[in-house]
């Protein structure tokens, strides 16, 4: 249990995706203005991770992963799809994005129209993607996997509210024009950084 | 080469950077730029991708149904970063260890399926590909400066070759951790985009 815990710690704070990974940028400067739909966009993020990381880690191990095909017959052992990673986890995460999307709408119209417009964009954000590459590339299990996928959306939920927190004040700051909009979030975002900094080395 | 295609290929790299002006693929352009060879390799594979994709999609652009289009995009940018990702692997393989998962996450750069959208689909392949190649000039040309300050500063060399004589070499420079850490990424572009925006003052947004 604790092994979980500390991944999950670990997502949240020290391997922060967007403070420490740069996953998911773009959309953490374009929607952060309000704290609003940032919220809402990191319950999406959060939310599609649990359901694609997961995913796609049977998806490697059953059919990918060298010699993963020996369950369908024994010819098919001495094949390696790794190469198709790629293509697969997109293609997951494309189609559940559009799964939860027609799911939300039928079932929890409430839900769907907080969430609605922004699951077309998460197929295209890096940091779903990232969650399931990283996923790979640290040979999670399926149960780690979820606990990561868990802790990063997290991650990912706390630094975009906060940003967006201090963009909602800072309309009371006078700002140099060539600074305003983009310039000064990547400013905050590097503050909020060294912030994050002070949590390396934590663990459970 | 007429005004047209001129300006679609030189306009990406600083009147309409994709990075300074318009803030996409930020997250590639931030998380590898610790080193010059790596920001190198990075540009030179989006550059590729970039222009492969929006070649092969202005190529099949009439035929592509308007409902599936952003899934067809994605299967095209996906079969040509997987090429990308086998050709690092095989002939540098040290490279491909540094930029890990990054590689990958050129499929999800949003420059790719930004420019697909608003240009490839648009127009022809001649045109389209002189798009794709400024795009990722103009995008590998914002990774290889904040990459260069980063390493200039952060460790005191440029491509691997030392230039600034640091302390542990019994030098005066005293290196900053700082540009090394996610952080300086973050401060090094907000500069950036101040220096760009003070001088094209157009690029100011409102508020």
């Amino acid at each position: 249990m604790e092994h979980y815990l500390n991944i999950i710690v670990k997502a949240i704070f020290i391997e922060n995706m967007i403070l420490a990974l740069f996953l998911g940028i773009c959309s953490f400067v374009a929607v952060s203005k309000r704290v609003g739909t940032a919220f809402g966009l990191g319950v999406a993020v959060t939310f599609v991770l649990l359901v694609t990381v997961p995913l796609n880690r049977v998806v490697f191990d059953f059919f990918l992963e060298r010699g993963a095909l020996e369950w369908l017959s024994a010819d098919l052992a001495r094949y390696d799809l790794s190469f198709l990673s790629f293509l697969c986890f997109i293609g997951t995460i494309a189609a559940v994005t559009q799964i939860v999307e027609m799911v939300l709408d039928r079932y929890v119209p409430a839900l769907y129209n907080a969430l609605g417009v922004y699951l077309p964009l998460i197929a295209t954000n890096c940091a779903i993607l990232g969650g399931s590459l990283f996923m790979l590339n640290r040979d999670y299990t399926l149960a780690e996997s979820t606990a990561f996928a868990f802790g990063s959306g997290l991650g990912w939920m706390l630094a975009i509210v906060a940003l967006a927190a201090m963009r909602e004040r800072m309309v009371y700051s006078i700002v140099p024009a060539p600074l305003r909009g983009a310039g000064i979030t990547f400013g905050l975002a590097g503050i909020m950084a060294i912030g994050f900094m002070a949590f390396t080395g934590i663990d459970i | 080469m007429a005004a047209s295609s001129r300006s679609t290929f030189l306009d990406p790299l600083l009147e309409k950077n994709p990075v300074m002006g318009q803030i996409l693929g930020i997250c590639p352009a931030l998380a590898i730029t610790t080193l010059v060879e790596n920001a190198v390799a990075m540009a030179a594979a989006t550059t590729a991708v970039l222009a492969l994709s929006n070649l092969s999609i202005s190529l099949i652009r009439k035929l592509i149904p308007d409902s599936v289009r952003i899934i067809i995009y994605l299967v095209i940018v996906a079969s040509l970063v997987i090429v990308a990702d086998q050709i690092l692997r095989a002939f540098f393989p040290d490279l491909s260890a540094q930029l890990s998962v990054y590689v990958g996450l050129i499929i999800t750069n949003c420059i790719i399926l930004g420019r697909a959208e608003a240009f490839a689909s648009q127009n022809g392949p001649v045109l389209s590909t002189l798009d794709g190649l400024g795009n990722g000039l103009g995008y590998g040309l914002v990774l290889v400066v904040v990459a260069s300050i980063r390493e200039v500063l952060g460790s005191g060399t440029f491509l691997g070759h030392p230039v600034l004589a640091t302390t542990a070499t019994d030098g005066w420079f005293e290196t900053l951790g700082l540009m090394t850490a996610p952080a300086g990424a973050f401060f090094v572009v907000m500069v950036l985009i101040w220096i760009l925006r003070a001088w094209k003052t157009d690029q100011v947004e409102e508020g």
